[in-house]
């Protein structure tokens, strides 16, 4: 679970049933077991109006639970970007009385929650669990490239080599945390790096 | 002591009688100038010198936003009311200064929604006359479905009809024509907003409706000022200001606690914005708690009062005043 720090920093709960027509999950890895979880908890026949759709990690774990759920629709993609367009379609035809949960690590709940902010859903009123990896995406707010998975403190920027300190600076818009030069007063003092989000 | 509600010197600079039940009320700046901007949904809180009687009610702005040389309202006669509006009816005629406060919002558009459907039933349908002209000048997406009693009372929808076309829908309750809510609140694209402003009935009916259909509350807005009810006449201690005071029929807590020369801090006046929440000391006997603001629980508690709009009956109650 990520601490609190700043205000944007986001902070995760645990998924719940909600009222609703039509519930979307988006998870990856072990995010799967947060949709378990809260299957336990979920009224009869509320996988029925479902459709999961799962990111598995490298291990492949999990497949069989959330098919086990018997949700509507079950979907199953091999990264982020190649549901996007999917995720893009499905969010374009729904109506209200469609939910949203989302679960696992944090850079897929930020960019699923990017899509749904475009698609008119207010943040507040999707349902988020944080599971596995706490790797950060990265914009540099010199370059402006996002780089992917960091895990350490500092970061190397991917784009432009700056070594960044990774700050709790979260933007929704963009997805990402804000990476800021961590040494631009003298560039031969390199603190050490340490790998802190795991 | 209204909070942050500087007060505006006007002149009523019209008087329109709009149906039998409704009139509206053209103010303008005594000094000529611009009044200041407000946005769709704002309202103000209108100052009525009734002899010793000084009453304040608020009323929804109902000109376009893009205007401010002059500030509208529309009230309906309530015959049976405290009198604020037989007041305005009987008494303010063009030419007459006036106070109003500051604009203030409690009922918003949320920019952000991809659509904007809109629910008024009767006089409800006002703060929407400002909303629709705000939304209609940037070319907004939104639909209004209004209820009335009968056509002659379908304030401004012939206006609304002729702006805005096929985006209005009217019902009418003597040709017993109905929202069809269910279908209404299940075909929506993603992304819309609800507004409701009417008879306390239909918001409820409305907030239920959709929260069942899964609306998120954050895609709700609703806005009913309740007008202070008459009751049993009561007394109060105030015991931050050592005061004794008795609350009669026909006057609010709220009103009470003023004339009694202590200032809390207000802005609705109508239950719905908090400001003039009270913390109970002590009390024996019950409460009629008539707001939108405590939640159920709160209401339970006795701990808390909205004195604008809530009273109060049995033997003593001494209120953090």
């Amino acid at each position: 679970m990520a601490a609190k720090s700043i205000i944007s920093r986001p902070v995760y709960g645990t998924l719940s049933p909600q009222p609703g027509k039509h519930h979307l999950f988006i998870a990856d890895a072990e995010g799967a077991l947060a949709i378990a979880e809260m299957a336990e908890r979920a009224p009869p026949g509320f996988f029925d109006d479902a459709e999961i759709v799962f990111i598995p990690g490298p291990d492949g774990n999990h497949i069989a639970a959330l098919d086990a759920l018997k949700p509507a629709q079950f979907h199953q993609a091999p990264s982020f970007a190649s549901l996007l367009p999917r995720l893009r379609q499905t969010l374009a035809n729904a109506h209200m009385g469609l939910r949203l949960y989302l679960s696992g690590t944090e850079g897929l709940i930020g960019q699923a929650m990017q899509v749904a902010l475009e698609a008119g859903i207010d943040h507040t009123s999707i349902q988020t669990e944080h599971r596995g990896s706490l790797a950060r995406r990265m914009q540099c707010v010199h370059c402006k490239g996002i780089t992917e998975n960091v895990t350490t403190q500092p970061a190397t920027c991917a784009h432009c080599g700056l070594l960044l300190l990774v700050r709790d600076h979260y933007s929704r818009r963009i997805a990402a945390f804000q990476g800021v030069c961590i040494n631009a007063e003298d560039r031969s003092e390199i603190p050490p790096m340490e790998e802190i989000f795991r | 002591m209204s909070t942050g509600t500087t007060k505006l010197d006007v002149v009523v600079s019209d008087v329109v009688p709009v149906n039998d039940l409704v009139t509206r009320f053209h103010f303008r700046r005594r000094d000529g100038e611009l009044l200041p901007t407000f946005s769709g949904g704002a309202h103000v809180v209108v100052e009525m010198r009734d002899g010793e009687r000084t009453r304040l009610n608020p009323y929804s702005l109902m000109g376009s936003p893009l205007d401010t040389r002059e500030y509208t309202i529309s009230v309906r006669r309530d015959d049976v009311g405290r009198g604020g509006s037989l007041f305005m009816h009987r008494n303010v005629r063009p030419g007459m200064e006036m106070v109003v406060s500051y604009p203030v919002n409690l009922f918003s558009l949320d920019l952000r929604a991809k659509k904007h459907l809109m629910l008024a039933g009767g006089i409800g349908i006002t703060p929407f006359m400002a909303q629709t002209a705000q939304l209609a000048a940037e070319g907004g997406n939104f639909e209004l479905h209004y209820t009335c009693r009968t056509a002659s009372l379908g304030t401004y929808a012939d206006v609304l009809r002729e702006r805005y076309d096929r985006r209005v829908r009217l019902y009418h309750d003597d040709l017993d024509e109905r929202i069809e809510l269910d279908r209404l609140l299940s075909t929506q694209p993603l992304g819309t907003h609800l507004y409701v402003c009417g008879p306390a009935g239909m918001i409820n009916w409305v907030r239920d409706r959709a929260a069942s259909f899964g609306w998120p509350s954050e895609t709700v807005h609703f806005e009913h000022f309740a007008a202070p009810q008459p009751g049993l006449p009561f007394d109060v201690t105030l015991a931050v200001s050592g005061k004794t005071i008795r609350v009669d029929e026909q006057q609010s807590l709220l009103e009470a606690i003023e004339a009694a020369g202590v200032d809390p801090p207000y802005l609705c006046r109508g239950g719905v914005c908090g400001q003039c929440e009270t913390n109970v000391v002590s009390y024996d006997g019950k409460f009629i708690h008539n707001d939108h603001w405590l939640s159920e629980e709160e209401h339970r508690s006795g701990k808390k009062i909205m004195p604008c709009v809530s009273r109060f009956e049995g033997r003593s109650l001494v209120l953090e005043r």
